[in-house]
């Protein structure tokens, strides 16, 4: 056991929290909860949640996070905070009492981006646990209930959670219903008043067809397939609700990791120094520091990255060179800036506003390809090639990580075939995966599944039927 | 200072089951997946190298199939970006393609590994084998059991028998006692009729009678022994080369395996022949190679001749399995044919396995058809032409050995 008491944690906490308040960080009410490394694995697996709905793949999430625990490959966070209001930290009894002065900190600068940040608005935090809850709840009903029972209710999750991710990403635009989507496209299609028509001609608009499911191509699979799958079963709708709702949950975290690592690692440093922490401790401090922001070779360390891009916009607010001072609106603080972009941006946004050749080429980040066996630098943050870099960078982060697949259609060929469509971007699908992942909506929807992509540069349809899997190229 | 930032903790509760172990249950279901997705690609696995050769106890790693969480993932052709030390070069390379699934683990949205392993033990594994051969008879019955007749047992005393064992010290206490009463009789006798009390002598003779004699009484036991010999028996002629090696050792390992669970005490023997036979250690049995033609009879011969000298068949449950690519001399066929008949009547199962991977030549000689000509119901051949046929043959072979305890 660690030699300090509550009583040391509480004490730093308060001092903490003066800094917080002092530096103008805007959290939710705190709850730390202390907990020892299997508590710590159980929450991860579940993450963080203190109630969750069964299902192995969690088992299996457990005993891989267990496997590397046990082999020494990772250790265990410092701490874990989940969004909610208020909002929850566990803290590891083992650690010393140095790491908990930093893990708090931490936790507040995480508290404070929950809040604040735009992305995590449509989160709702002070539901967050009962949600969870709920859905927990409401899952084992349904396991219980002996007309339905574990096997059904789990091959349907498994179903379900493979199309989790293919949903919306900017949740802080309004998602129209198909009745307002109709009325926008007659809306757009209208040709506007025009007093020159007899002097010029103007492109002639083309009808939208109405008639079309979805109107527009929609991209909340699971919702769609609840609506328009009228075979589906009450219980299996309600799956789909709570499978989509959870994935809601952990978009804005996916969409924000470097900020939020960034945003954490960036207070977590302003408040211990500002701490004046005693020298044994703030030696300490520093090493524990380094070791989570340190740059990791051939990686990407989200803590680093984010916290080198928060210091760069401080420095740019503070100290701009003359060329930077042009594009920044003037009378803004170093402070003010990084607290306006910790609101409006997310990860993709933020790395595209504010990381720059320079940095880039201090950070020396470089752009990496499959070259048969290896992974081979193709591109390094030079003059010519730092563009590339960051534009793959950026394509990448959040939930660029994920392909864009959209329904087109609900009724294709007349004979209620799923179509769906993959907006390619120079990336191809993982062919084994996307089989595989239309099994399952073949599962979910009931009937032919077909999913338009790019594979090597050909134009491709995969299709899952009754007979199974096929891929066709198209012209 | 006024602070409206409210915080608290939550002390440190031990673990309780509910708080600490709140995944057991899906631990449990995940753990089920795993074994049923073993079982299904079992063929598979112990087609890999890996697990050949292995110790019971150690851990094996499985790559298992089917356990993934499958999502819509990029392939390999999408980039990505990557942190260097300060001089990253183009061209530089800076780790391993993955050839699935790419990415790193964000908040568990990507599969992050491509395969999925799992650790067991090979004597789960071997479980699960045998859970898959369903071979419910085998399970409950054990297999043969040879009845062994140990004569030295002994079991009580008997009025009759042979000189030999007769018992000296009971047979003298016998007359003692009857002396005794004897004695005793005999003064009762004389309280009756005064008259006679004179004529008795004090010291008359008192000799052994047919009733003092006991002999020890000897009872044949029967012992019943649960003893095998695994004779593993290899072609290692010029014609062997490692995959056929290798498919060879497979099947060997896995017969061990087997009959490992079956008896209690498993010996195994290597013998390696080309034109002649010699019983070599498990190392040279499977890297030393040889040259030359074949003469399969050879190691037949040779197998009796172990067998009778070590193994009695009276004794030990004898296993022997032959590995060839069935390119035996043609004047030796006709002895081949006879031995492999007299080495099945020792066996309690015999086996030829004819090994032609895929893309020999087919047209070689082929010893499936000689041995066809041997009508024994132990005795069975299989083909296996690559690594995913080892584990139906061996299923075949096992086969017989059930129909023979059937018929039994």
């Amino acid at each position: 056991m660690a030699a300090h008491t509550l009583k040391d944690l509480e004490y730093w906490d308060a001092r903490i929290r003066d800094k917080v308040a002092e530096f103008g960080l805007d959290c939710f009410p705190q709850e730390f909860e202390i907990c020892d490394h299997t508590q710590m694995l159980g929450y991860m697996a579940y993450s963080g949640m203190p109630s969750h709905y069964p299902h192995w793949s969690y088992g299996k999430a457990y005993e891989k996070l267990k496997t590397l625990y046990d082999y020494g490959v990772s250790g265990i966070p410092y701490e874990m905070v989940i969004n909610s209001n208020p909002a929850l930290a566990y803290l590891m009894r083992d650690n010393s009492l140095c790491l908990h002065i930093l893990t708090i900190a931490h936790v507040y600068g995480h508290n404070d981006f929950f809040k604040r940040n735009f992305t995590f608005r449509t989160t709702r935090a002070e539901f967050t646990i009962g949600t969870f809850k709920a859905h927990a709840d409401r899952v084992r009903h349904y396991v219980d209930t002996p007309s339905i029972g574990l096997e059904k209710v789990e091959s349907f999750l498994d179903a379900a959670h493979s199309l989790s991710l293919q949903c919306r990403r900017n949740l802080a635009v309004k998602k129209l219903s198909q009745e307002e989507e109709r009325e926008r496209l007659i809306a757009v299609a209208t040709p506007r008043e025009d007093p020159f028509q007899r002097i010029h001609r103007r492109r002639q608009p083309t009808e939208p067809d109405l008639k079309r499911v979805p109107p527009t191509p929609e991209e909340d699979l699971l919702l769609f397939i609840r609506d328009h799958n009228p075979f589906l079963q009450e219980w299996e709708k309600d799956l789909l609700t709570i499978v989509h709702e959870e994935a809601q949950y952990f978009i804005p975290q996916i969409e924000t990791k470097i900020m939020n690592e960034g945003w954490a690692s960036f207070w977590h440093k302003q408040i211990l120094d500002a701490l004046e922490l005693p020298q044994e401790l703030h030696l300490e401090f520093l090493v524990r520091h380094n070791q989570v922001v340190r740059p990791i070779p051939g990686q990407l360390n989200p803590y680093h990255l984010g916290l080198k891009v928060w210091e760069d916009i401080e420095r740019r607010g503070d100290r701009p060179t003359p060329e930077e001072k042009e594009n920044l609106p003037p009378g803004k603080t170093g402070r003010d800036l990084v607290f306006q972009t910790r609101e409006v941006d997310r990860d993709a946004s933020f790395l595209r506003r504010w990381l720059h050749e320079t940095l880039m080429r201090d950070l020396d980040l470089f752009r990496y390809e499959a070259k048969g066996d290896d992974l081979v630098v193709s591109e390094v943050s030079d003059q010519e090639g730092w563009r590339r870099v960051k534009e793959t960078l950026v394509k990448s982060v959040g939930m660029g990580s994920i392909p864009v697949i959209r329904v087109e259609d609900a009724d294709h060929n007349h004979n209620r075939t799923l179509l769906l469509a993959h907006l390619h971007d120079g990336r191809d699908l993982q062919l084994e995966y996307a089989e595989k992942t239309l099994a399952y909506v073949h599962r979910l929807w009931g009937r032919e599944v077909a999913l338009e992509t790019v594979v090597n540069g050909k134009r491709t349809v995969l299709t899952y039927g009754e007979r199974g899997f096929s891929a066709k190229a198209s012209k | 200072m006024d602070r409206t930032l409210e915080s608290i903790f939550r002390p440190f509760e031990g673990s309780s089951a509910e708080r600490s172990d709140r995944s057991a249950g899906d631990r449990a279901r995940h753990r089920l997946k795993v074994r049923e997705s073993i079982r299904e690609n079992i063929a598979d696995i112990i087609a890999e190298e890996s697990i050949i050769g292995k110790d019971r106890e150690k851990i094996i790693k499985v790559p298992i199939r089917g356990i993934r969480e499958y999502k819509f993932v990029y392939g390999e052709n999408a980039p990505g970006v990557g942190q260097g030390g300060g001089d990253s070069q183009t061209g530089q390379v800076v780790g391993k393609a993955k050839h699935t699934g790419k990415g790193e683990d964000k908040a568990g949205d990507q599969p992050g590994t491509d395969y999925y392993e799992t650790d067991v033990t090979l004597e789960e594994l071997i479980d699960i084998m045998f859970e898959d051969l369903e071979l419910p008879d085998l399970e409950r019955k054990a297999l043969r059991q040879i009845e062994a007749y140990r004569l030295a047992k002994r079991k009580g005393y008997r009025q009759v028998g042979i000189r030999v064992r007769l018992d000296k010290r009971r047979t003298v206490r016998a007359r003692v006692k009857r002396k005794l009463a004897s004695r005793r009789a005999h003064a009762d006798a004389t309280l009756e009729s005064p008259a006679d009390a004179g004529l008795a002598p004090s010291r008359e003779r008192f000799p052994f009678h047919d009733d003092d004699l006991i002999y020890r009484h000897m009872v044949t036991d029967v012992k019943r022994e649960s003893n095998a010999v695994v004779v593993c028996i290899m072609d290692t002629s010029g014609s062997m080369d490692t995959m056929k090696k290798y498919l060879a050792r497979s099947f060997f390992f896995l017969l061990y395996q087997f009959i490992c669970t079956k008896y209690r005490n498993v010996e195994i023997v290597f013998i390696a022949h080309h034109t002649e036979a010699n019983e070599v250690t498990e190392e040279e049995f499977f890297h030393k190679g040889e040259s030359g033609g074949t003469f399969i009879s050879s190691g037949y011969l040779k197998t009796l001749e172990i067998v009778q000298a070590r193994y009695h068949p009276s004794l030990w449950n004898v296993y022997a399995f032959h590995c060839s690519d069935g390119d035996n001399f043609d004047s030796d066929n006709p002895a081949a044919l006879r031995t492999a008949k007299e080495l099945a009547e020792v066996c309690n199962l015999f086996g030829y396995g004819e090994i032609k991977p895929l893309g020999s030549r087919y047209y070689e000689s082929s010893m499936l058809n000689i041995f066809r000509r041997l009508d024994a119901d132990n005795f069975q051949t299989v083909l296996i032409e690559r690594k995913e046929d080892i584990w139906p043959s061996f299923k075949a072979f096992l086969a017989k050995d059930r129909g023979r305890e059937q018929g039994a």
